[in-house]
Protein backbone atom coordinates (compact mmCIF):
# COMPACT_ATOMS: atom_id res chain seq x y z
CA UNK A 1 0.00 0.00 0.00
CA UNK A 2 1.22 3.16 -0.70
CA UNK A 3 2.18 5.98 2.14
CA UNK A 4 -0.30 8.09 3.61
CA UNK A 5 1.52 10.98 2.60
CA UNK A 6 1.36 9.61 -1.22
CA UNK A 7 -1.98 8.83 -0.99
CA UNK A 8 -2.76 12.33 0.74
CA UNK A 9 -1.60 14.20 -2.37
CA UNK A 10 -3.22 11.55 -4.51
CA UNK A 11 -6.51 12.19 -2.95
CA UNK A 12 -6.64 15.68 -2.96
CA UNK A 13 -5.51 15.79 -6.66
CA UNK A 14 -7.98 13.05 -7.31
CA UNK A 15 -11.34 14.37 -5.33
CA UNK A 16 -10.92 17.99 -6.30
CA UNK A 17 -9.97 17.54 -9.72
CA UNK A 18 -13.57 17.26 -11.21
CA UNK A 19 -15.23 19.63 -8.76
CA UNK A 20 -12.53 22.25 -9.39
CA UNK A 21 -12.45 21.91 -13.31
CA UNK A 22 -16.66 22.37 -12.85
CA UNK A 23 -15.95 25.46 -11.01
CA UNK A 24 -13.62 26.85 -13.43
CA UNK A 25 -15.48 25.85 -16.65
CA UNK A 26 -18.65 27.39 -15.33
CA UNK A 27 -17.93 30.00 -13.02
CA UNK A 28 -14.47 31.69 -13.55
CA UNK A 29 -14.22 31.34 -17.14
CA UNK A 30 -17.90 32.65 -18.20
CA UNK A 31 -16.92 35.73 -16.19
CA UNK A 32 -13.78 36.43 -17.26
CA UNK A 33 -14.73 35.78 -20.88
CA UNK A 34 -17.98 37.94 -20.20
CA UNK A 35 -14.98 40.96 -19.83
CA UNK A 36 -13.58 40.12 -22.64
CA UNK A 37 -16.27 40.24 -24.80
CA UNK A 38 -17.64 43.29 -23.30
CA UNK A 39 -15.31 45.34 -25.41
CA UNK A 40 -16.09 43.50 -28.43
CA UNK A 41 -19.32 43.95 -30.79
CA UNK A 42 -19.46 40.10 -31.09
CA UNK A 43 -22.91 38.85 -32.56
CA UNK A 44 -22.72 35.34 -30.76
CA UNK A 45 -22.48 33.65 -33.85
CA UNK A 46 -19.31 34.24 -35.74
CA UNK A 47 -15.61 34.23 -34.83
CA UNK A 48 -15.12 37.86 -35.24
CA UNK A 49 -15.20 39.65 -32.15
CA UNK A 50 -14.41 43.11 -33.37
CA UNK A 51 -12.97 45.18 -30.72
CA UNK A 52 -14.66 48.48 -29.98
CA UNK A 53 -13.40 49.36 -26.71
CA UNK A 54 -15.65 50.96 -24.19
CA UNK A 55 -18.33 52.47 -26.32
CA UNK A 56 -20.90 49.50 -25.06
CA UNK A 57 -20.47 50.86 -21.71
CA UNK A 58 -20.98 54.06 -23.11
CA UNK A 59 -24.06 52.88 -24.45
CA UNK A 60 -25.52 51.60 -21.26
CA UNK A 61 -25.06 54.86 -19.06
CA UNK A 62 -26.56 57.00 -21.98
CA UNK A 63 -29.00 54.66 -23.25
CA UNK A 64 -32.25 55.26 -20.54
CA UNK A 65 -33.77 52.59 -21.64
CA UNK A 66 -30.75 49.78 -20.27
CA UNK A 67 -30.01 51.73 -17.18
CA UNK A 68 -33.32 53.39 -16.65
CA UNK A 69 -34.35 49.43 -15.68
CA UNK A 70 -32.81 49.55 -12.80
CA UNK A 71 -35.86 52.01 -11.76
CA UNK A 72 -38.01 49.18 -11.89
CA UNK A 73 -35.56 47.06 -9.59
CA UNK A 74 -36.41 49.54 -6.96
CA UNK A 75 -39.64 48.00 -6.21
CA UNK A 76 -37.94 44.20 -5.79
CA UNK A 77 -35.61 45.98 -3.51
CA UNK A 78 -37.89 47.22 -1.01
CA UNK A 79 -39.79 44.52 -1.24
CA UNK A 80 -37.03 42.67 -0.23
CA UNK A 81 -36.19 44.45 2.89
CA UNK A 82 -39.92 44.63 4.07
CA UNK A 83 -39.16 40.46 3.00
CA UNK A 84 -36.71 40.56 5.61
CA UNK A 85 -38.28 42.31 8.90
CA UNK A 86 -41.54 40.44 7.98
CA UNK A 87 -38.84 36.92 8.42
CA UNK A 88 -37.43 37.99 11.17
CA UNK A 89 -40.28 39.04 13.56
CA UNK A 90 -41.92 35.67 12.45
CA UNK A 91 -38.56 33.72 13.16
CA UNK A 92 -38.96 35.48 17.11
CA UNK A 93 -42.50 34.68 16.88
CA UNK A 94 -41.68 31.11 16.01
CA UNK A 95 -38.69 30.33 18.26
CA UNK A 96 -40.64 31.84 21.82
CA UNK A 97 -43.39 29.54 23.66
CA UNK A 98 -46.28 28.68 21.25
CA UNK A 99 -48.74 26.37 19.82
CA UNK A 100 -48.78 24.50 17.01
CA UNK A 101 -44.97 26.12 15.91
CA UNK A 102 -44.47 23.42 13.50
CA UNK A 103 -47.77 24.30 11.88
CA UNK A 104 -47.30 27.47 10.96
CA UNK A 105 -43.70 27.10 10.27
CA UNK A 106 -44.39 24.31 7.32
CA UNK A 107 -47.32 26.76 6.28
CA UNK A 108 -44.91 29.92 5.71
CA UNK A 109 -42.17 28.07 4.23
CA UNK A 110 -44.73 26.52 1.34
CA UNK A 111 -44.34 28.91 -1.01
CA UNK A 112 -40.52 28.52 -1.37
CA UNK A 113 -41.15 25.01 -2.36
CA UNK A 114 -43.63 25.56 -5.18
CA UNK A 115 -42.10 25.88 -8.72
CA UNK A 116 -41.92 29.50 -9.50
CA UNK A 117 -43.68 29.16 -12.85
CA UNK A 118 -47.00 27.77 -11.05
CA UNK A 119 -46.22 30.58 -8.60
CA UNK A 120 -46.58 33.33 -11.58
CA UNK A 121 -49.13 31.68 -12.92
CA UNK A 122 -51.48 31.63 -10.37
CA UNK A 123 -50.51 35.72 -9.23
CA UNK A 124 -51.23 36.26 -13.01
CA UNK A 125 -54.92 34.90 -12.41
CA UNK A 126 -55.25 36.29 -9.04
CA UNK A 127 -54.20 40.42 -10.19
CA UNK A 128 -56.68 40.19 -13.23
CA UNK A 129 -59.08 43.02 -13.20
CA UNK A 130 -62.00 40.80 -12.67
CA UNK A 131 -59.51 38.36 -10.79
CA UNK A 132 -59.60 36.97 -7.15
CA UNK A 133 -57.70 40.12 -5.51
CA UNK A 134 -60.40 42.38 -6.27
CA UNK A 135 -63.15 40.71 -5.91
CA UNK A 136 -61.52 40.03 -2.29
CA UNK A 137 -61.36 43.96 -1.79
CA UNK A 138 -64.78 44.32 -2.87
CA UNK A 139 -65.94 41.88 -0.13
CA UNK A 140 -64.30 43.36 2.51
CA UNK A 141 -65.75 46.95 1.87
CA UNK A 142 -62.46 47.78 0.52
CA UNK A 143 -63.48 48.55 -3.06
CA UNK A 144 -61.56 51.70 -3.46
CA UNK A 145 -58.44 50.09 -3.11
CA UNK A 146 -59.07 47.91 -5.96
CA UNK A 147 -56.71 47.93 -9.08
CA UNK A 148 -55.53 47.39 -12.40
CA UNK A 149 -52.67 45.34 -10.99
CA UNK A 150 -50.95 44.19 -13.57
CA UNK A 151 -52.10 47.24 -16.53
CA UNK A 152 -51.70 50.06 -14.29
CA UNK A 153 -47.89 50.78 -15.42
CA UNK A 154 -47.50 52.67 -12.02
CA UNK A 155 -48.08 49.79 -9.86
CA UNK A 156 -47.28 46.87 -11.83
CA UNK A 157 -43.39 46.76 -10.34
CA UNK A 158 -45.06 46.43 -6.98
CA UNK A 159 -47.75 43.53 -7.82
CA UNK A 160 -44.39 41.76 -9.02
CA UNK A 161 -42.26 42.35 -6.39
CA UNK A 162 -44.72 41.25 -4.37
CA UNK A 163 -45.03 37.84 -5.87
CA UNK A 164 -41.35 37.45 -4.59
CA UNK A 165 -42.03 38.76 -1.18
CA UNK A 166 -44.42 35.98 -0.98
CA UNK A 167 -42.47 33.28 -2.79
CA UNK A 168 -39.12 33.82 -0.40
CA UNK A 169 -40.03 35.32 2.63
CA UNK A 170 -40.37 31.77 4.34
CA UNK A 171 -36.80 30.86 3.47
CA UNK A 172 -35.56 34.10 5.16
CA UNK A 173 -37.85 32.94 7.99
CA UNK A 174 -36.30 28.82 8.18
CA UNK A 175 -32.85 30.91 7.91
CA UNK A 176 -33.53 33.19 10.92
CA UNK A 177 -35.11 30.27 12.83
CA UNK A 178 -31.80 28.41 12.64
CA UNK A 179 -29.81 31.57 14.12
CA UNK A 180 -32.08 32.35 16.65
CA UNK A 181 -32.22 28.34 18.13
CA UNK A 182 -28.50 29.16 18.19
CA UNK A 183 -28.31 31.86 20.49
CA UNK A 184 -27.23 30.30 23.58
CA UNK A 185 -30.49 29.79 26.16
CA UNK A 186 -27.74 31.08 29.28
CA UNK A 187 -28.10 34.70 28.09
CA UNK A 188 -31.79 35.11 27.87
CA UNK A 189 -31.58 33.12 31.75
CA UNK A 190 -29.22 36.07 33.23
CA UNK A 191 -31.06 38.80 31.43
CA UNK A 192 -34.18 37.96 33.11
CA UNK A 193 -32.22 37.46 36.43
CA UNK A 194 -31.16 40.81 35.54
CA UNK A 195 -35.25 42.06 34.70
CA UNK A 196 -34.86 42.77 31.68
CA UNK A 197 -37.83 42.99 29.42
CA UNK A 198 -39.20 41.34 26.08
CA UNK A 199 -38.04 44.11 24.22
CA UNK A 200 -34.85 44.81 26.12
CA UNK A 201 -33.56 41.38 25.65
CA UNK A 202 -34.36 41.45 21.55
CA UNK A 203 -32.81 44.71 21.16
CA UNK A 204 -29.62 43.45 23.36
CA UNK A 205 -28.89 40.12 23.43
CA UNK A 206 -31.10 38.66 20.12
CA UNK A 207 -30.51 41.48 17.62
CA UNK A 208 -26.51 41.04 18.12
CA UNK A 209 -26.49 37.76 18.34
CA UNK A 210 -27.62 36.90 14.69
CA UNK A 211 -25.97 40.32 13.38
CA UNK A 212 -24.10 38.27 10.58
CA UNK A 213 -27.10 36.37 9.43
CA UNK A 214 -29.26 39.13 9.20
CA UNK A 215 -26.14 40.69 7.00
CA UNK A 216 -25.42 37.87 4.70
CA UNK A 217 -29.57 37.74 4.29
CA UNK A 218 -29.74 41.76 3.70
CA UNK A 219 -26.91 40.70 1.03
CA UNK A 220 -28.91 38.02 -0.84
CA UNK A 221 -31.63 40.25 -0.89
CA UNK A 222 -30.31 42.85 -1.95
CA UNK A 223 -28.44 41.47 -4.60
CA UNK A 224 -31.31 39.50 -5.57
CA UNK A 225 -33.29 42.72 -5.84
CA UNK A 226 -30.47 44.05 -8.47
CA UNK A 227 -31.10 40.72 -10.72
CA UNK A 228 -35.08 40.36 -10.55
CA UNK A 229 -35.39 38.14 -13.94
CA UNK A 230 -37.97 34.96 -13.25
CA UNK A 231 -41.20 37.54 -12.13
CA UNK A 232 -41.37 39.81 -14.87
CA UNK A 233 -40.09 36.96 -17.33
CA UNK A 234 -43.23 35.00 -16.72
CA UNK A 235 -45.68 37.03 -15.68
CA UNK A 236 -45.44 39.97 -18.44
CA UNK A 237 -42.84 38.84 -20.98
CA UNK A 238 -40.62 41.81 -19.12
CA UNK A 239 -42.56 44.34 -21.06
CA UNK A 240 -41.59 47.80 -20.68
CA UNK A 241 -43.03 49.11 -17.87
CA UNK A 242 -41.85 45.60 -15.89
CA UNK A 243 -38.17 45.31 -17.49
CA UNK A 244 -35.55 45.31 -14.88
CA UNK A 245 -32.19 45.17 -15.65
CA UNK A 246 -31.56 41.68 -15.99
CA UNK A 247 -34.46 40.84 -18.39
CA UNK A 248 -33.04 43.51 -20.47
CA UNK A 249 -29.34 42.18 -20.44
CA UNK A 250 -30.90 38.91 -21.56
CA UNK A 251 -33.11 40.11 -24.35
CA UNK A 252 -30.05 42.44 -25.85
CA UNK A 253 -28.08 38.80 -25.78
CA UNK A 254 -30.79 36.56 -27.00
CA UNK A 255 -33.26 38.29 -29.23
CA UNK A 256 -31.05 41.23 -30.77
CA UNK A 257 -28.17 39.34 -30.76
CA UNK A 258 -25.68 42.05 -29.48
CA UNK A 259 -23.67 40.02 -27.06
CA UNK A 260 -21.06 42.41 -26.85
CA UNK A 261 -23.11 45.17 -25.44
CA UNK A 262 -24.90 42.32 -22.97
CA UNK A 263 -21.64 41.08 -21.91
CA UNK A 264 -21.02 45.07 -20.76
CA UNK A 265 -24.29 45.06 -18.84
CA UNK A 266 -23.63 41.89 -17.14
CA UNK A 267 -20.32 43.26 -16.24
CA UNK A 268 -22.17 46.12 -15.07
CA UNK A 269 -24.63 43.87 -12.62
CA UNK A 270 -21.23 41.83 -11.58
CA UNK A 271 -19.65 45.40 -10.29
CA UNK A 272 -22.83 46.76 -8.90
CA UNK A 273 -23.28 43.53 -6.74
CA UNK A 274 -19.64 43.95 -5.73
CA UNK A 275 -19.91 47.98 -4.64
CA UNK A 276 -22.74 46.60 -2.52
CA UNK A 277 -20.78 44.01 -0.58
CA UNK A 278 -18.16 45.98 -0.21
CA UNK A 279 -20.58 48.72 1.19
CA UNK A 280 -22.18 46.39 3.49
CA UNK A 281 -18.69 45.17 5.09
CA UNK A 282 -17.47 48.56 5.56
CA UNK A 283 -20.81 50.09 7.04
CA UNK A 284 -21.31 47.01 9.39
CA UNK A 285 -18.42 45.39 9.04
CA UNK A 286 -18.31 41.73 10.34
CA UNK A 287 -20.36 39.05 9.14
CA UNK A 288 -17.23 37.20 6.95
CA UNK A 289 -16.99 34.55 9.95
CA UNK A 290 -20.99 33.09 9.20
CA UNK A 291 -19.89 31.75 5.45
CA UNK B 1 -51.24 47.87 33.14
CA UNK B 2 -50.46 44.55 35.10
CA UNK B 3 -48.65 41.09 33.46
CA UNK B 4 -51.66 39.55 32.85
CA UNK B 5 -52.91 42.32 30.22
CA UNK B 6 -50.20 42.60 28.74
CA UNK B 7 -49.41 38.43 28.17
CA UNK B 8 -52.58 38.54 26.83
CA UNK B 9 -52.13 41.16 23.97
CA UNK B 10 -49.17 39.75 23.39
CA UNK B 11 -50.55 35.94 22.55
CA UNK B 12 -53.47 37.91 20.76
CA UNK B 13 -50.61 39.57 18.03
CA UNK B 14 -48.62 36.62 18.03
CA UNK B 15 -51.08 34.18 17.11
CA UNK B 16 -53.29 37.07 14.83
CA UNK B 17 -50.15 37.61 12.73
CA UNK B 18 -49.60 34.13 12.42
CA UNK B 19 -52.74 33.27 11.26
CA UNK B 20 -53.06 36.66 8.62
CA UNK B 21 -49.76 35.66 7.56
CA UNK B 22 -50.74 31.56 6.77
CA UNK B 23 -53.90 33.13 5.09
CA UNK B 24 -51.46 35.20 2.91
CA UNK B 25 -49.28 32.12 2.03
CA UNK B 26 -52.89 29.86 1.76
CA UNK B 27 -55.03 32.22 -0.44
CA UNK B 28 -53.57 32.20 -3.68
CA UNK B 29 -53.05 28.27 -3.65
CA UNK B 30 -56.54 27.65 -2.46
CA UNK B 31 -57.82 29.89 -5.27
CA UNK B 32 -55.98 28.16 -7.54
CA UNK B 33 -57.58 24.76 -6.60
CA UNK B 34 -60.96 25.28 -6.21
CA UNK B 35 -60.69 26.84 -10.02
CA UNK B 36 -59.02 24.34 -11.61
CA UNK B 37 -61.94 21.81 -10.24
CA UNK B 38 -64.47 23.76 -12.13
CA UNK B 39 -65.47 22.75 -15.68
CA UNK B 40 -65.61 25.39 -18.65
CA UNK B 41 -69.50 26.40 -17.80
CA UNK B 42 -69.16 26.10 -13.97
CA UNK B 43 -65.55 28.51 -14.39
CA UNK B 44 -67.62 31.32 -16.26
CA UNK B 45 -70.80 31.15 -14.42
CA UNK B 46 -69.46 30.89 -10.83
CA UNK B 47 -67.96 33.51 -9.03
CA UNK B 48 -64.16 33.32 -8.75
CA UNK B 49 -64.30 32.93 -4.94
CA UNK B 50 -66.80 30.60 -4.74
CA UNK B 51 -66.23 26.84 -4.70
CA UNK B 52 -67.26 24.44 -7.08
CA UNK B 53 -70.83 22.59 -6.74
CA UNK B 54 -69.56 19.59 -8.62
CA UNK B 55 -65.09 18.64 -8.18
CA UNK B 56 -64.37 18.00 -11.83
CA UNK B 57 -61.36 16.74 -13.15
CA UNK B 58 -61.01 17.14 -16.74
CA UNK B 59 -58.95 20.08 -16.79
CA UNK B 60 -56.30 18.01 -15.07
CA UNK B 61 -56.40 15.11 -17.37
CA UNK B 62 -56.76 17.94 -20.69
CA UNK B 63 -53.89 19.76 -19.23
CA UNK B 64 -51.43 16.17 -18.52
CA UNK B 65 -52.67 15.02 -22.29
CA UNK B 66 -52.61 18.51 -24.16
CA UNK B 67 -49.07 19.84 -22.23
CA UNK B 68 -47.47 16.66 -22.52
CA UNK B 69 -46.48 16.70 -18.71
CA UNK B 70 -46.14 12.75 -18.53
CA UNK B 71 -42.73 13.24 -20.49
CA UNK B 72 -41.75 16.81 -18.73
CA UNK B 73 -41.95 14.79 -15.49
CA UNK B 74 -39.76 12.02 -17.43
CA UNK B 75 -37.49 14.41 -18.24
CA UNK B 76 -37.03 16.14 -15.07
CA UNK B 77 -36.59 12.83 -13.48
CA UNK B 78 -34.01 11.87 -15.53
CA UNK B 79 -32.04 15.34 -15.02
CA UNK B 80 -32.68 15.19 -11.44
CA UNK B 81 -31.45 11.57 -10.96
CA UNK B 82 -28.36 12.30 -12.88
CA UNK B 83 -27.32 15.64 -11.87
CA UNK B 84 -28.86 15.16 -7.74
CA UNK B 85 -26.16 11.90 -7.47
CA UNK B 86 -23.28 13.04 -9.22
CA UNK B 87 -23.71 16.28 -6.90
CA UNK B 88 -24.16 14.26 -3.61
CA UNK B 89 -20.71 12.07 -4.26
CA UNK B 90 -18.63 15.43 -5.71
CA UNK B 91 -20.33 17.24 -2.70
CA UNK B 92 -18.84 14.85 0.10
CA UNK B 93 -15.82 14.50 -2.01
CA UNK B 94 -14.94 17.82 -1.94
CA UNK B 95 -16.33 18.25 1.73
CA UNK B 96 -13.94 15.43 3.09
CA UNK B 97 -10.97 17.11 1.19
CA UNK B 98 -11.46 20.53 2.66
CA UNK B 99 -12.74 19.13 5.94
CA UNK B 100 -9.83 16.40 7.04
CA UNK B 101 -7.00 17.72 5.36
CA UNK B 102 -4.44 20.63 5.39
CA UNK B 103 -2.74 21.83 2.20
CA UNK B 104 -1.68 24.75 0.13
CA UNK B 105 -4.24 26.33 -1.89
CA UNK B 106 -6.91 25.31 0.78
CA UNK B 107 -8.15 28.79 1.71
CA UNK B 108 -8.10 29.99 -2.14
CA UNK B 109 -10.56 26.80 -2.92
CA UNK B 110 -13.28 27.97 -0.25
CA UNK B 111 -12.86 31.75 -1.58
CA UNK B 112 -13.06 30.72 -4.92
CA UNK B 113 -16.57 28.83 -4.14
CA UNK B 114 -17.60 31.91 -2.08
CA UNK B 115 -16.66 34.50 -4.36
CA UNK B 116 -18.66 31.99 -7.11
CA UNK B 117 -21.79 32.47 -4.87
CA UNK B 118 -22.37 36.27 -5.64
CA UNK B 119 -21.69 36.02 -9.44
CA UNK B 120 -25.27 36.00 -10.76
CA UNK B 121 -25.95 32.94 -12.89
CA UNK B 122 -28.75 34.12 -15.16
CA UNK B 123 -25.03 36.82 -16.47
CA UNK B 124 -22.65 34.43 -17.18
CA UNK B 125 -25.44 32.68 -19.09
CA UNK B 126 -23.93 34.65 -22.44
CA UNK B 127 -20.51 32.91 -21.98
CA UNK B 128 -21.62 29.45 -20.82
CA UNK B 129 -23.54 29.78 -24.20
CA UNK B 130 -20.41 29.27 -25.89
CA UNK B 131 -18.89 26.65 -23.42
CA UNK B 132 -22.43 24.17 -24.04
CA UNK B 133 -21.96 24.80 -27.52
CA UNK B 134 -17.86 23.72 -27.63
CA UNK B 135 -18.73 20.52 -25.88
CA UNK B 136 -21.85 19.62 -28.44
CA UNK B 137 -23.97 19.54 -25.73
CA UNK B 138 -26.55 22.10 -26.75
CA UNK B 139 -30.50 20.83 -27.00
CA UNK B 140 -29.54 17.60 -24.90
CA UNK B 141 -30.57 16.91 -20.81
CA UNK B 142 -26.71 15.96 -20.34
CA UNK B 143 -26.08 19.99 -20.92
CA UNK B 144 -28.26 20.72 -17.70
CA UNK B 145 -26.78 17.68 -15.59
CA UNK B 146 -23.48 19.67 -16.07
CA UNK B 147 -24.72 22.63 -15.25
CA UNK B 148 -26.09 21.19 -11.85
CA UNK B 149 -23.87 18.87 -10.90
CA UNK B 150 -21.23 20.90 -9.30
CA UNK B 151 -21.14 21.80 -5.73
CA UNK B 152 -21.95 25.20 -4.44
CA UNK B 153 -20.59 26.95 -1.45
CA UNK B 154 -24.35 26.32 0.33
CA UNK B 155 -23.48 22.94 0.39
CA UNK B 156 -20.08 22.71 0.89
CA UNK B 157 -20.98 24.79 4.49
CA UNK B 158 -24.07 22.16 5.54
CA UNK B 159 -21.24 19.60 4.90
CA UNK B 160 -18.47 21.11 6.50
CA UNK B 161 -20.66 21.92 9.71
CA UNK B 162 -21.49 18.05 9.49
CA UNK B 163 -18.19 16.65 8.78
CA UNK B 164 -16.57 18.65 11.94
CA UNK B 165 -18.54 16.45 14.50
CA UNK B 166 -17.37 13.40 12.71
CA UNK B 167 -14.65 12.35 15.91
CA UNK B 168 -11.47 12.14 13.84
CA UNK B 169 -10.43 9.27 15.82
CA UNK B 170 -12.81 7.25 13.71
CA UNK B 171 -10.67 7.43 10.66
CA UNK B 172 -7.71 7.47 12.83
CA UNK B 173 -8.83 3.69 14.10
CA UNK B 174 -9.11 2.43 10.38
CA UNK B 175 -5.65 4.00 9.71
CA UNK B 176 -4.46 1.81 12.74
CA UNK B 177 -5.97 -1.44 10.93
CA UNK B 178 -5.18 -0.12 7.85
CA UNK B 179 -7.38 1.25 5.62
CA UNK B 180 -6.50 3.64 2.49
CA UNK B 181 -7.76 7.27 2.63
CA UNK B 182 -10.06 6.35 0.40
CA UNK B 183 -11.52 3.57 1.90
CA UNK B 184 -12.02 5.41 4.81
CA UNK B 185 -13.92 8.38 2.38
CA UNK B 186 -15.87 5.35 1.21
CA UNK B 187 -16.47 3.32 4.24
CA UNK B 188 -16.83 6.31 7.28
CA UNK B 189 -17.33 9.54 5.74
CA UNK B 190 -19.98 9.36 3.28
CA UNK B 191 -22.31 6.98 5.30
CA UNK B 192 -21.60 8.80 8.25
CA UNK B 193 -22.80 12.22 5.89
CA UNK B 194 -26.10 10.56 4.63
CA UNK B 195 -28.12 12.56 7.24
CA UNK B 196 -26.54 15.96 5.68
CA UNK B 197 -26.84 14.50 1.99
CA UNK B 198 -30.38 14.44 2.54
CA UNK B 199 -31.16 17.82 2.79
CA UNK B 200 -28.42 18.72 0.30
CA UNK B 201 -30.90 16.43 -1.80
CA UNK B 202 -33.85 17.93 -0.95
CA UNK B 203 -32.74 21.86 -1.93
CA UNK B 204 -30.97 20.75 -4.70
CA UNK B 205 -34.00 18.73 -5.95
CA UNK B 206 -36.15 22.42 -5.35
CA UNK B 207 -33.61 24.22 -7.45
CA UNK B 208 -33.61 21.94 -10.32
CA UNK B 209 -37.17 21.55 -10.16
CA UNK B 210 -38.31 25.46 -9.57
CA UNK B 211 -35.09 26.33 -12.19
CA UNK B 212 -36.91 27.80 -15.99
CA UNK B 213 -34.31 29.67 -17.48
CA UNK B 214 -31.69 26.91 -18.11
CA UNK B 215 -33.88 24.47 -19.51
CA UNK B 216 -35.81 27.58 -21.50
CA UNK B 217 -32.20 28.30 -23.06
CA UNK B 218 -30.03 24.97 -23.38
CA UNK B 219 -32.71 22.33 -24.47
CA UNK B 220 -35.28 24.63 -26.68
CA UNK B 221 -36.64 21.37 -27.97
CA UNK B 222 -40.37 20.81 -27.21
CA UNK B 223 -40.00 17.07 -26.99
CA UNK B 224 -36.93 18.14 -23.97
CA UNK B 225 -39.09 20.06 -22.01
CA UNK B 226 -38.91 19.90 -18.53
CA UNK B 227 -41.73 20.83 -15.77
CA UNK B 228 -41.18 24.67 -15.96
CA UNK B 229 -40.41 24.56 -19.27
CA UNK B 230 -43.57 22.58 -20.15
CA UNK B 231 -45.82 24.50 -18.00
CA UNK B 232 -44.34 28.17 -19.63
CA UNK B 233 -45.94 27.00 -22.87
CA UNK B 234 -49.43 26.67 -21.77
CA UNK B 235 -49.37 30.59 -21.85
CA UNK B 236 -49.67 31.18 -25.77
CA UNK B 237 -52.37 28.31 -27.11
CA UNK B 238 -54.63 28.24 -23.63
CA UNK B 239 -54.09 31.94 -22.33
CA UNK B 240 -58.05 32.34 -22.09
CA UNK B 241 -58.18 29.11 -20.16
CA UNK B 242 -57.47 29.79 -16.88
CA UNK B 243 -59.24 26.91 -15.09
CA UNK B 244 -56.70 24.80 -17.23
CA UNK B 245 -53.51 26.72 -16.39
CA UNK B 246 -54.66 26.23 -12.76
CA UNK B 247 -54.80 22.76 -13.30
CA UNK B 248 -51.04 22.26 -14.97
CA UNK B 249 -49.94 24.39 -12.24
CA UNK B 250 -50.98 22.21 -9.66
CA UNK B 251 -50.08 18.96 -11.18
CA UNK B 252 -46.63 20.87 -11.54
CA UNK B 253 -46.74 21.91 -8.03
CA UNK B 254 -47.61 18.54 -6.27
CA UNK B 255 -45.00 16.60 -6.38
CA UNK B 256 -42.37 18.96 -4.26
CA UNK B 257 -45.26 19.14 -1.84
CA UNK B 258 -45.09 15.59 -1.48
CA UNK B 259 -41.85 15.50 -0.97
CA UNK B 260 -41.69 18.54 1.43
CA UNK B 261 -44.23 16.54 3.63
CA UNK B 262 -42.53 13.49 3.73
CA UNK B 263 -38.74 14.79 4.19
CA UNK B 264 -39.48 18.59 5.71
CA UNK B 265 -37.64 17.17 8.75
CA UNK B 266 -34.49 17.22 6.67
CA UNK B 267 -35.12 20.48 5.41
CA UNK B 268 -35.08 22.23 8.99
CA UNK B 269 -32.64 19.88 10.90
CA UNK B 270 -29.94 20.63 7.90
CA UNK B 271 -30.40 24.31 8.28
CA UNK B 272 -30.47 24.48 11.81
CA UNK B 273 -27.35 22.46 11.76
CA UNK B 274 -25.73 23.84 9.56
CA UNK B 275 -26.39 27.28 10.82
CA UNK B 276 -24.40 30.20 12.05
CA UNK B 277 -22.61 29.41 15.83
CA UNK B 278 -20.81 32.48 16.04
Amino acid sequence: MLSYNTQKKLLIFSFLAIPLALLITFSFYPAVKLIYYSFTSWDGLSNNYPWVGLSNYKSIFTNPGLFGAFGHNFSYLVCGIIQNIIALYFAIILNSKIKAKNFFRSVLFTPYILNAVAIVFIFKFIYLDTGALNLLLQHMGLGSLQQDWIGNDSIVNWSLAFVSMWEYFGFNMVIYLAALQSVPQEMYEAAKIDGANKWKTLIYITIPNIKGIIQINLLLTISGALEAFNIPFIMTNASPPTATFLTNTMNVAFTFGNYGLASAMAVVLLVLVGVVIFIQQKLLGGGRDVV
Amino acid sequence: MNDKWKNAIWAILKYGSLIIGSLIVVFPMWIALINSLKSNQAFNNTGILQVPKHLDWSNYITAWNAGGLGSAFLNTAFIIILSVAGNIILGTMVAYVLGRFQFRLKKIIMAGYLVVMFIPTITTQVAIFGVIHTLGLFDTPYALVLLYLGTDVVQIYIYMQFINRIPVSLDESAMLDGASYFRIYRSIIFPLMLPASATVTILKVIAIYGDLYSPYLYMPSTNLGVVSTALLRFEGPFSAQWNLILAASIIIAIPMVLLYLFLQRFIFAGIVNGSVKE
